[in-house]
């Protein structure tokens, strides 16, 4: 069953034809749109290093079925420098949010979609809570907290200054 | 995952009409699309309801009810300012349940409809009569120290895993529910069933009914300064409850003029005793008094393997949830909702 859909990719407009309807968001950016900053890691939702946001969302791209995207807007960690590292980005790298690396994209997506969501802050306790779907097996957690809040306020700063 | 043909119906009446046997309604998929990788579910016809108009909004009816559309995300329900205040219980509820990545793409009536956490269940090689009717239960001989401890049968001692539902069930919420034969209501508390001999049936929807709709009514709104729920879990966050319980009260003068209580985790489907509720109405709150009401809604409970410990537990939550609502909600969702660490004493106090 051949079904076309249009997404917009990190500022892109794609027109994607899809074979099967099985097809994830996941592996229609991995294998098919070269794009594979966003990792497969349990393929199930449990471990968030598929994290992509959908419309300014934070969704798990693994459980997300492509042909259900026509029209929408999708952002991956590669779309989210421009030119210059996003204040996460710089934020994790400051705080040595990592280690292996490998659920490093899908962290650093869910820390922009909870610091658009607005409930967090930069209340330590607040960020774990609302990172917990995004595990790190070398446990860089302490990290991920600290350059979280760290972005956090820089961000508020620049929208500060942005508006002054 | 087994192939199936994909439709997206553009209005409620086609997708309807869409229907048939062997299909399976698709919302945000963090549960069918999980459980047909595990090949737990294999429908044939997988009918996409995103489309469809009209089932995205939270709106206030004229006679004072809350209506939610079947597909606001859980994200959208408890970041609703106006649904969170006046409805608190069921705001930490959904942000004690699953993550912010799974609450942003799940829907209201996706969470109704969600299945079982039982591990036969999701695993297609073991025999599971809720699964494949007849073919056993694999968790009666099996690890069953979650499963349920009320309303069980021989034949599934599944539970729910559902958090909103027992916050809903607490506060009467109605199923708005469309057919081909037209529009009906189920009220919450008779929606989910008890497996009895067939646990195949796990809903009183009829094939090829679609929800549309969940509707709060006025009054429940008046336990808004009272009410919690409460979520025990085997890690702080991001994991489903061990025993949970949804409480809410009307207090006058210090005094409870009426309780709502409803235990999640424990059973099939939430659990909510009348009794329970009766006798807590017109005492001072006190720990003797709501003791003796988690007694009552815990009234004929019963292991179902090596589970006896959750009847304990459920007790004690029970008590823990009302000395909560009995305090008031806080004015600000707790940092970690529906925990059982960290508020009370003031500072960190998990691990």
């Amino acid at each position: 069953m051949p079904l076309s859909i249009n997404l917009t990719i990190n500022g892109g407009a794609r027109n994607v034809a899809l074979d099967d309807p099985r097809v994830t968001l996941l592996d229609l950016l991995r294998e098919r749109l070269a794009l594979p900053g966003t990792k497969k890691g349990c393929d199930r939702g449990q471990c968030g290093a598929c994290t992509v946001l959908v419309n300014g969302r934070r969704v798990n791209s693994c459980l997300t079925l492509a042909a259900t995207l026509d029209g929408a807007e999708i952002t991956t960690i590669e779309g989210l420098s421009n030119g210059e590292l996003h204040p996460v980005q710089s934020a994790f790298i400051e705080n040595d949010a990592f280690q292996c690396g490998y659920c490093t994209p899908g962290q650093i997506m869910s820390a922009v979609g909870l610091i658009m969501e607005g409930s967090a802050g930069d209340d330590p306790e607040r960020i774990r809570e609302g990172m917990s779907g995004n595990l790190c097996r070398c446990a860089a957690y302490h990290g991920i907290t600290l350059a979280v809040q760290e972005a956090t306020r820089r961000m508020a700063e620049n929208r500060r200054e942005d508006a002054a | 995952m087994k192939s199936f043909d994909l439709i997206q119906p553009a209005t409620i009446d086609e997708a309807l009409a869409a229907w048939q046997p062997g299909a399976s309604w698709l919302g945000g998929g963090t549960n069918l699309v999980d459980l047909m990788k595990a090949g737990a579910l294999q429908p044939d016809t997988v009918i996409d309801v995103n489309r469809l108009p009209g089932l995205r909004e939270i709106e206030t009816l004229s006679d004072g009810a809350t209506r939610i559309g079947a597909l606001v995300s859980n994200a959208e329900l408890a970041s609703d300012m106006e649904f969170a205040r006046s409805f608190p219980a069921i705001a930490e509820a959904v942000l004690s349940g699953a993550s912010g990545q799974l609450r942003n793409a799940a829907t209201v009536a996706g969470n109704l409809m969600q299945r079982t956490r039982c591990a036969y269940f999701q695993d297609p090689n073991a025999a599971c009569n809720r699964r494949e009717p007849g073919s056993g239960c694999d968790a009666r001989a099996g690890e069953n120290a979650n499963l349920a401890v009320l309303g069980w049968s021989d034949a599934c001692i599944a539970t729910s895993p559902s958090d909103l539902c027992v916050s809903l069930a607490a506060l009467d919420a109605v199923v708005e529910i469309r057919g081909r034969e037209g529009q009906r209501e189920i009220a919450i508390a008779d929606f989910h069933l008890l497996p009895g001999d067939t646990p195949e049936r796990e809903t009183a929807l009829q094939p090829g009914e679609l929800i549309v709709a969940v509707r709060l009514p006025a009054e429940a709104r008046q336990f808004a300064a009272n009410a919690r729920y409460l979520k025990v879990r085997e890690r702080t966050s991001f994991a489903f409850a061990v025993a949970s319980c949804a409480a809410a009260l009307q207090m006058e003068g210090g005094r409870i003029s009426k309780a709502r209580l409803a235990l999640g985790a424990v059973a099939a489907r939430p659990w909510r005793v009348a009794e329970a509720e009766t006798l807590l109405a017109g005492h001072l709150p006190d720990t003797d008094l709501f003791a003796r009401a988690a007694d009552a809604a815990l009234a004929g409970a019963s292991p179902s393997g090596a589970n006896a410990w959750k009847i304990e537990l459920a007790r004690r939550t029970v008590i823990r949830a009302l000395t909560l609502a009995a305090a008031g909600t806080p004015a600000r969702m707790p940092a970690l909702p529906a925990s059982p660490f960290g508020e009370l004493a003031g500072e960190l106090a998990h691990v």
